[in-house]
């Protein structure tokens, strides 16, 4: 019984650890795609701030300097993002791919250059991560305690405050905002700028809590995840947290089936599991399972023209 | 108040613009190698000597250039139909797989004329196929192209290192690759070519796929601005209440125009695996899908700026080695930071310069004003 | 009245590159009375509106709210100032209930749940004073047009506006639902709120205002009391001449039937029935008017006669070949049929903003020799093919290669009207044939029109402006909810039977439902 139960304990506590930086970039993109904004460079802002903080980690030996670290880099990236999108009006998917080419390669470049290890950082030694607060064996570090109170915080956020209101209005129609005379550039500029916030902390999770160092292309397409579970939970936190949940355990459970026979139908492809998240939110977004219909004005530059 | 966008000029808009663009891409650039503590100009010499320095490294510069028109024609043709192919990258893998199985089947039986044709086609095939998924899922499903196909780069490298990991890996073999091609599945390098008839050049990685590649450019041009389907092609990236009025099945238009760019991004396969590799490895689209989208940008979606785009990607990508090689501080991801910048500057930041230019023209501008009055319909 | 006024503008300019919208406009709007603002379309009403709203600046001149000059940077001030508007287009999210709707931009602090409360009551309140009830947890998007725009009134005097501004307010309403809103308008009146109207519509000009100023090409060209002038002055003023509204018609000599529709119908996804037992015939040699608010359903008859949309009921004979539900057709095959479309709205559909006009005279066409041939098409039949067409319709200016957006809103819908009128169709369906266009223009496509029909041609038109009706049409059909609801033969037509029909006050008919 106790096997069982400590079992279950470390799945639970393995799909938490997975999730936890889904669930932030998911929540930080939720407030960009509910202001219009479409973010596929979720992934290039992870990535850069999880190299700042563990950069910044490893040189100052402060854990806490590598968080603050990792959410300025964020930001910078989601500053040119909303500069290209809202300011010039570029176009959304341009931009969040260009951020991801160019984190891609500039963590590397700047790795390189700055610790010769070929794009990694130097390992960190433990006083300079986060580490686990009260479980050792769960490895719950003080981003995955952020990333479950920044669900309802979210939720609360749009659905309960003022800011939130305008936000899912200028989602769906910015000219009523306008008219309302309210600044729809600055309402996406915010919107953007805490998506930076939870990417940033996305990232220095990754490389400080659930890692000991940088090293490339960690982010891994969980930036990506993150943007399906948004559209898996249809725009909507607490459905979006449960999809970063299935997606967590189903990577632990990849993990877990590695070379593992099942009966009846023989070795499970590890690839077929990871491949999933992905192949399940193309069932969604083809119908089949409900409809995630995003908000209106998703994608598309506000211009004042009528 | 946000001004309209004003037209500039034309050739302006189709010289100056993208020129100014790129220049800013690489100032940044510049800026960044300096805060790296490497003087720039001293790196821009032996980045352009690593390109364009030997007969070799011309020859390398010209195959990776091929790869860049490749994906860059595969972006501009769904771009021109108002489609977004983030796909390249999966589209490349699967292409080369089509590629490369049709090889490992037949090149004991058939020789080499008959072998090549019939691998491309596998490319043509699959790459199409891979990208018809998605495009089927907008047209029918009203799912969204661009995450679709996000989604599927993703698939097709799960589904490529199952295959090379479980099914495809050659007996005995320690790394996942297939067993080597006979010599009827071998492109022939340019360096044979050539040297049939009598020119002689160093050996490199160039191959005919670059034949391939010209053939690409001359076809996607005539098809687009030469035949009543590209027409509705352009039509419907422009305009798809139009497209429907002129009779234009969108269904049809969006299949057609997401198989021919999965397609052309398919024969990245060919010249990878074809022309170099000659057997299936992991990893060989190396994010020339994603730098398609650079070129295509850069390249203004017409087939000659694409060429240009991708002779000035392939000689940083072979530059960029070299460059990597000489002066170790700097290292070849320095390239992809000048893909995303030439991303940003030439995409998403494209407008940025336009106020200053047009301020500029308008000091210089004489007193006439030979323009036709751009009187717009009142809305 | 010496009183102070509730707006003055003096001087005030707008150009939009080298568009001079508004030129030196000065008026006086006076304080609780209705003021009309009436002109062509693009005689610069709207963009004087959105000066004194604060979505444009002005280039130069002075805004004065009652007696203090201010300056407008957004609509934030122009609400400070206790004005308000209510555009032509809806400013409302629909996926929020009236109330959230509401409140957007004044929701009394940063939480929303006690300003919630607070405009709920307020709703209630002006619900009482004012007679505009609406259900306060209701999506918008549920709501019918003349519902929304109670809530778009409502939104105004819930920021506590004092002038009332209102774009076109009639554009999407029935003759029925315009009258509700007029007595709404003198409601505020009473309780003297001044409100500013705008239209094109001079029998609500004369209905609704006590006041009433005449835009002509960006300046005021008139102001008079509503009480001392007359349509048919107001009419010469807007137009700046004499209007010429009675064509020169030969005698109808209609000929075959060369496309009879039979029991159309057309159900959307959610089962909302835009086209209900649609019947008509078209004869050689006749115009057709379809009369009616727009959404009543012309724009989905105009689908599914040119082949856009197949219907879901019912069947369509167009010379032999039948359509029917099991037997769609698309708009290819009905060009090859004979049938030529000119649609509602042409820069949406009829052309393509960044095709040359070259481009652009084919667009439908471009498989067809000799634009076509061998599955390569000929840049340069096509080149000649378009200056011809520009030519014989006098499009300005002559330029095959330049962009189709250069050319003004007239020239466009000449550009289109040839290319479609150029391969002597058979049958001529033309949707809004002068929305947009100027006068000299209008006279041209008319007379154009009536020279196809005089030729053998089928023609349908369907405008939304009675008058163009009146004066086109050999017989003039009403539609109202998807309905034929009515015929009239053009001599015996006139403007009050048509609204009736037209508001559906035909008996056994339901209430309007909205689009």
């Amino acid at each position: 019984m106790d096997d069982v139960l400590s079992f279950v304990f470390l799945m639970f506590a393995a799909t938490l650890r997975v999730a936890t930086p889904l669930v932030l970039c998911a929540m930080g993109g939720l407030f960009s795609e509910k202001s219009g904004i479409v973010d596929v460079g979720l992934e290039g802002k992870m990535l850069m701030a999880a190299f700042f903080a563990a950069a910044t980690a490893a040189v100052t030996g402060s854990a806490w300097l590598g968080v603050a670290a990792a959410i300025v880099a964020a930001e910078a990236m989601a500053l040119l993002h909303g500069f290209a999108c809202i300011t010039w009006r570029g176009n959304q998917v341009v931009s969040g791919v260009a951020i991801n080419i160019l984190a891609a390669g500039l963590t590397v470049v700047l790795g390189a250059a700055w610790f010769a290890r070929g794009g990694q950082t130097p390992a960190l030694e433990s006083e300079q991560r986060l580490m686990p607060l009260f479980f050792p064996r769960a490895g719950d570090s003080i981003p995955v305690y952020v990333a479950l109170a920044s669900v309802p915080l979210t939720w609360w956020i749009i659905e309960r405050t003022r800011f939130g209101l305008r936000l899912r209005a200028v989602g769906e129609m910015p000219l009523a905002v306008d008219a309302a005379g309210i600044s729809v550039a600055w309402l996406r500029y915010r919107a953007v700028l805490l998506c930076g916030l939870f990417a940033g902390l996305a990232g220095a999770y990754l490389s400080i809590a659930q890692n000991a160092g940088f090293s490339r292309d960690m982010t891994a397409g969980q930036g990506f995840i993150a943007l399906a579970a948004i559209i898996f939970g249809k725009w909507r936190p607490f459905p979006a947290f449960g999809a970063c949940l299935i997606f967590g355990l189903l990577d632990a459970v990849a993990i877990r089936l590695q070379g593992v026979e099942m009966p009846g139908m023989g070795e499970v492809p590890v690839q077929l599991i990871q491949a999933l998240p992905y192949l399940l939110t193309m069932f969604l977004l083809a119908g089949f399972i409900g409809r995630a219909v995003a908000p209106k004005a998703a994608g598309v530059p506000y211009e004042k023209e009528h | 108040m946000s001004a309209p966008r004003r037209p500039l000029p034309a050739w302006a808009e189709i010289a100056a613009l993208p020129l100014i663009n790129i220049a800013l891409a690489f100032v940044t650039v510049g800026i960044i190698v300096r805060i790296i503590g490497v003087d720039p100009f001293h790196a821009l010499r032996f980045l352009v000597l690593g390109a364009i320095g030997s007969s070799e490294a011309i020859g390398y510069t010209l195959y990776y250039t091929t790869n860049f028109i490749f994906t860059g024609l595969a972006v501009a043709v769904a771009f021109h139909a108002g489609l977004f192919n983030i796909g390249g990258e999966g589209q490349a893998y699967i292409g080369g797989l089509g590629c490369g199985l049709a090889i490992l089947a037949f090149d004991h039986f058939l020789p080499a004329w008959a072998m090549i044709p019939l691998a491309i086609a596998a490319a043509t095939l699959f790459g199409a196929a891979w990208a018809a998924v998605p495009a089927w899922l907008q047209a029918w499903r009203g799912s969204h192209i661009v995450i679709t196909t996000i989604m599927f780069n993703f698939v097709a490298s799960a589904l490529m290192v199952y295959l090379m990991v479980n099914v495809l890996i050659a007996p005995g073999s320690m790394t996942p690759q297939s067993r080597n091609f006979t010599a009827s599945g071998k492109l022939p390098s340019m360096q044979e070519v050539l040297a049939a008839v009598g020119i002689q050049v160093a050996p490199s990685a160039l191959n005919l796929s670059i034949v391939l590649a010209v053939f690409c450019c001359v076809g996607v041009w005539v098809f687009l601005w030469h035949t009543p389907w590209g027409y509705e092609l352009r039509t419907m990236g422009h305009n798809p209440e139009a497209a429907v009025y002129a009779g234009t099945s969108i269904k049809r238009t969006t299949m057609l125009a997401m198989c021919l760019s999965g397609a052309l991004a398919g024969f990245v396969g060919v010249n990878e695996l074809m022309g170099v590799h000659q057997r299936i490895v992991l990893d060989f689209p190396a994010g020339y899908g994603f730098a398609g989208i650079a070129v295509a940008l850069m390249g203004r979606s017409h087939p000659l700026g694409i060429v240009l785009a991708a002779l000035l990607f392939g000689a940083l990508q072979q530059g960029g080695a070299e460059l990597a090689f000489e002066i170790p501080a700097i290292t070849r991801e320095m390239v992809v930071v000048i893909q995303g910048l030439i991303i940003l500057f030439s995409g998403a930041l494209a407008h940025l310069p336009r106020p200053w230019l047009q301020w500029m023209l308008a000091l210089f501008a004489s007193p006439r004003s030979g323009e036709v009055p751009a009187k717009r319909a009142e809305g | 009245m010496t009183a102070i006024p509730a707006i003055e503008l003096q001087g005030i300019q707008k150009s939009f590159g080298n568009v001079h919208a508004v030129r030196g406009v000065s008026l006086r709007i006076e304080k609780g009375a209705i003021t009309g603002i009436v002109g062509e379309n693009g005689a610069g009403k709207s963009t004087l509106m959105s000066i004194l709203y604060g979505l444009y600046h002005a280039d130069a001149g002075e805004i004065r709210v009652e007696g203090r000059a201010v300056r407008m940077e957004n609509p934030r001030d122009a609400i400070a100032q206790g004005i308000g508007m209510v555009h032509q287009h809806f400013m409302l999210v629909g996926t929020f209930t009236v109330l959230e709707n509401l409140v957007l931009g004044a929701e009394g602090g940063a939480l929303l749940a006690g300003g919630l409360a607070a405009a709920r009551a307020e709703l209630a309140r002006l619900a009482r004073e004012y007679g505009l009830a609406v259900d306060p947890d209701a999506l918008v998007a549920d709501l019918s047009v003349g519902e929304q725009q109670r809530v778009e009134i409502l939104k105004v005097l819930f920021r506590g506006a004092r002038i009332l501004i209102l774009d076109e307010p009639s554009a999407v309403l029935t003759p029925q639902e315009t009258d509700q809103l007029f007595r709404i308008l003198a409601t505020l009146r009473e309780r003297g709120v001044t409100v500013v109207l705008i239209t094109h519509k001079l029998r609500e000009i004369m209905a609704a205002t006590d006041h009433v100023y005449v835009m002509r090409q960006g300046q005021i060209v008139a102001d008079r009391r509503t009480a001392d002038t007359s349509p048919e002055e107001l009419a010469e003023l807007m137009v700046g001449r004499k209007v010429l509204m009675q064509l020169d018609k030969a005698p109808k000599r209609p000929g075959d039937v060369l496309l009879q529709a039979d029991h159309l119908t057309l159900v959307d996804e959610r089962g909302v029935r835009l086209l209900d037992d649609v019947g008509l015939e078209l004869r050689a040699g006749e115009i057709v008017g379809i009369a009616g608010v727009s959404g009543n359903g012309q724009t989905e008859l105009l689908q599914v006669l040119s082949g856009i949309r197949a219907p879901t009921g019912g069947r369509l004979v167009v010379r032999g070949r039948t359509i029917d539900p099991h037997h769609p057709t698309d708009p290819a095959e009905m060009r090859d049929l004979g049938v030529a479309h000119v649609p509602e709205d042409r820069l949406r559909q009829g052309m393509v903003a960044a095709f040359q006009a070259a481009e652009t005279s084919i667009l439908g066409y471009q498989e067809e020799p000799p634009f076509c041939r061998h599955y390569l098409m000929d840049g340069p039949a096509v080149g000649a093919h378009c200056a011809v067409l520009m030519e014989r319709f006098d499009v300005r200016p002559r330029a095959p290669g330049l962009r189709s957006s250069s050319f003004s809103g007239g020239n466009q819908q000449k550009l289109v009207l040839a290319r479609e009128m150029a391969r002597e169709p058979k049958v001529l369906l033309v949707g809004q044939p002068t929305r947009g266009v100027d006068i000299g223009a209008i006279e041209f496509i008319h007379r154009e029109l009536l020279k196809s029909r005089d030729q053998g041609c089928a023609v349908l038109v369907i405008s939304v402006e009675l008058d163009e009706i009146l004066a086109l049409a050999d017989r003039i059909l009403v539609m109202f909810a998807g309905r034929i609801v009515g015929e009239v033969p053009a001599g015996r037509a006139d403007e009050r039977t048509l609204g009736l029909m037209m508001a559906g006050a035909a008996p056994a008919l339901s209430e309007v439902e909205g689009p």
